[in-house]
């Protein structure tokens, strides 16, 4: 029984962990540049499949290929919301509606970025072996890959969050997430701070993407799962709250693994019984104002 | 020119013209081919949907991605129903069940404001279709089902008629004093409650309205593929497709609206089967080429370039 509990305990902590990994992306788009980004999973994707490709044709290390993946997610990002929602910004007539716009928009990104990777890597899922080899863990067996991703998001959790609390653009972008034209009132160069933003939400689904394809295996439509996940861990936590972003990852991971336990078929369903229950009964979430 | 006169030519005459259209296009299983019959049927079935998503989304401004829920609903209570009942009480009772689905949902969520509804109706889709699904696979043991079989001109027929009825009701609201409350909601929430609007009524009503027609055509077009599982049924591209061309049509519009329904299903109909991640490619592509050069779409551009030429010199734009 004891057994179970941890078995089904460090599960959910495993899944969390990447849960919370690709919610604090789209916090960050959606807390502070107010980008309801729909394609953040696509970005997932993309990380996922330059992993595999990096790995399995130049034989790169799937960790070490964080160095490319992570800086062309953040550039692509940036390059994103200076040009794309940056205008939509200047067109829409107020934040209510840059909100719908930008999501439009984003349902745009979305089909383009899916397609031309259909275009390129094709259909066929893609998978490959990298840490494959179980780690005993108080008499349950899991695989070290599955803990090296769970070191990695907290680890990239921790760094974030240190870089928030501490240092001068952290400063700029809580402003930002609070009111974003005081901010700017301020001295804040308020569209590189959403532009940075966005361009650290797509390097951190990049990350994901990376981690994922060492657990999973990976296909350009993968992205869609977990954009749901991303907005419901989002809505859970509380919109534009990292840290509630990164509990509310690792509570929806233990709450799957739990339901997975009893049957494996229902855990989507209890993520959107849990999501509609939540919008409808406290739509700021766990640490929302 | 009198008012009178003016109501004759702004009403009587498209009128007419419409009218002559649609005896031409309820003739047409006499005449055409196979093919365009069919054709035709999904481009009514784009028409509807839009029409319907324009309906709700256009006044009042909240983006729904419940499209393909009420759609699925239908394609459902065909594949439950079809074998029970007249073809006719069953399109009608899927439209009813549709709506009633929209009233629960709405009076629910309505009162959500802006993206939170969107992702509340995106969420009821993945909901309702994986429930489905779990439901189908652990009791049934089989995912998908089979649907009553209906010949081509009647599945035309009904989708004509669907069709008519559809941007009938979408043509009245406009003009109508609800229409006027419903649009007025959207320009300022809070002002129209003052006034003595019944905000979540307005919503809540017009919601439930356009889902009955996506129902509807969910229902017909349910018995032309025959066999329908839930991820067929309850396929996130009905709710993304409809945006996609009212915003590129041009959502204020009914014009616009529906030449954009034909416009993209013309394009899926000749690139889906050959060149079917160009076509979503083109289809990402326009979506945020309309969002950031077409706030109005098509029909706000030609309406923009006739005020140019036709005003001289007046307009500025």
């Amino acid at each position: 029984m004891l057994v179970t509990i941890l078995d089904v305990g460090i599960a959910g902590l495993l899944m969390g962990g990447l849960y919370a990994l690709i919610a604090m992306g789209l916090s960050l788009q959606y807390g502070v540049a107010r980008v309801l980004n729909i394609g953040h999973g696509e970005f997932i994707m993309l990380g996922a499949l330059a992993t595999w490709t990096l790995h399995t044709v130049y034989g790169i290390n799937p960790l070490l290929s964080l160095a490319v993946c992570a800086p062309a997610g953040f550039i692509l990002g940036y390059i994103l919301h200076r040009t794309l929602y940056k205008r939509l910004m200047a067109t829409s007539a107020s934040p209510g509606i840059f909100e719908g716009n930008s999501m439009l928009a984003s349902f745009g990104l979305l089909f383009i970025i899916q397609n031309l990777a259909y275009l390129i890597w094709g259909t066929r899922y893609k998978a490959y072996s990298y840490l494959a080899v179980p780690v005993n863990l108080g008499g349950a067996l899991f695989p070290a890959n599955s803990l090296v991703t769970l070191g990695f998001a907290l680890l990239i959790g921790v760094v974030f969050y240190i870089f928030l609390v501490r240092t001068r653009i952290g400063k700029a972008i809580r402003a930002a997430a609070q009111d974003a034209s005081t901010a700017g009132l301020m001295g804040v160069n308020i569209n590189r701070v959403l532009a940075l933003c966005f361009g650290l939400g797509v390097a951190m689904a990049a990350c994901a993407g990376m981690l994922i394809s060492m657990n999973y295996s990976v296909f350009p439509s993968m992205g869609m799962e977990y954009t749901v996940i991303a907005i419901i861990v989002v809505v859970l936590g509380g919109l534009g709250s990292i840290p509630g972003s990164f509990i509310g990852g690792i509570l929806l991971g233990v709450i799957g693994s739990i339901v997975t336990y009893f049957d494996a078929g229902l855990a989507l369903v209890a993520y959107y019984v849990i999501f509609i229950l939540l919008l409808l009964l406290k739509p700021t979430g766990l640490m929302g104002k | 020119m009198n008012w009178r006169s003016l109501a004759l030519k702004s009403f009587l005459l498209p009128g007419v013209v419409l009218l002559i259209v649609l005896i031409i296009m309820a003739a047409l299983p006499s005449f055409g081919s196979k093919y365009s019959i069919i054709f035709l049927s999904t481009i009514f079935m784009y028409i509807v949907l839009t029409t319907g998503w324009v309906m709700f989304s256009g006044p009042t401004r909240q983006i729904s991605l419940a499209t393909a829920v009420f759609f699925g609903i239908g394609i459902y209570v065909a594949a439950i129903l079809g074998m029970h009942l007249p073809l006719v009480v069953m399109v009608l009772v899927s439209g009813l069940i549709s709506s009633v689905m929209a009233l629960m949902v709405g009076g629910l969520t309505l009162r959500l404001k802006g993206v939170y509804f969107t992702i509340f109706t995106f969420g009821l889709l993945e909901l309702i279709k994986n429930l489905i699904n779990w439901y189908e696979v652990t009791f049934t043991g089989t995912r998908g089902r089979f649907v009553v079989v209906v010949n081509n001109n009647t599945i035309y027929l009904y989708m004509l008629a669907i069709t008519g009825l559809t941007l009938l009701t979408a043509f009245l609201i406009r003009r109508s004093k609800y229409g006027l409350a419903l649009q007025s909601i959207g320009e300022q929430e809070e002002a129209a409650a003052h006034i003595g609007i019944n905000v979540t009524v307005m919503k809540v009503s017009i919601f439930a309205i356009s889902a009955f027609f996506m129902g509807a055509a969910g229902a017909v077009m349910a018995t032309r593929w025959t066999y329908i599982d839930p991820f067929m049924a309850f396929n996130m591209n009905y709710s993304f497709t409809p945006v996609l061309m009212a915003i590129f049509g041009g959502v204020g519009q009914l014009g616009g609206v529906v030449i954009g329904a034909i416009i993209f299903a013309y394009l899926e109909q000749i690139l889906i089967t050959q060149y079917p991640y160009y076509y979503m490619l083109l289809f990402g592509l326009v979506m945020v080429i309309s969002m950031l050069f077409l706030p109005n779409g098509l029909a706000g551009m030609v309406q923009k370039w006739r005020a140019r030429t036709v005003g001289g010199g007046n307009v500025h734009s």
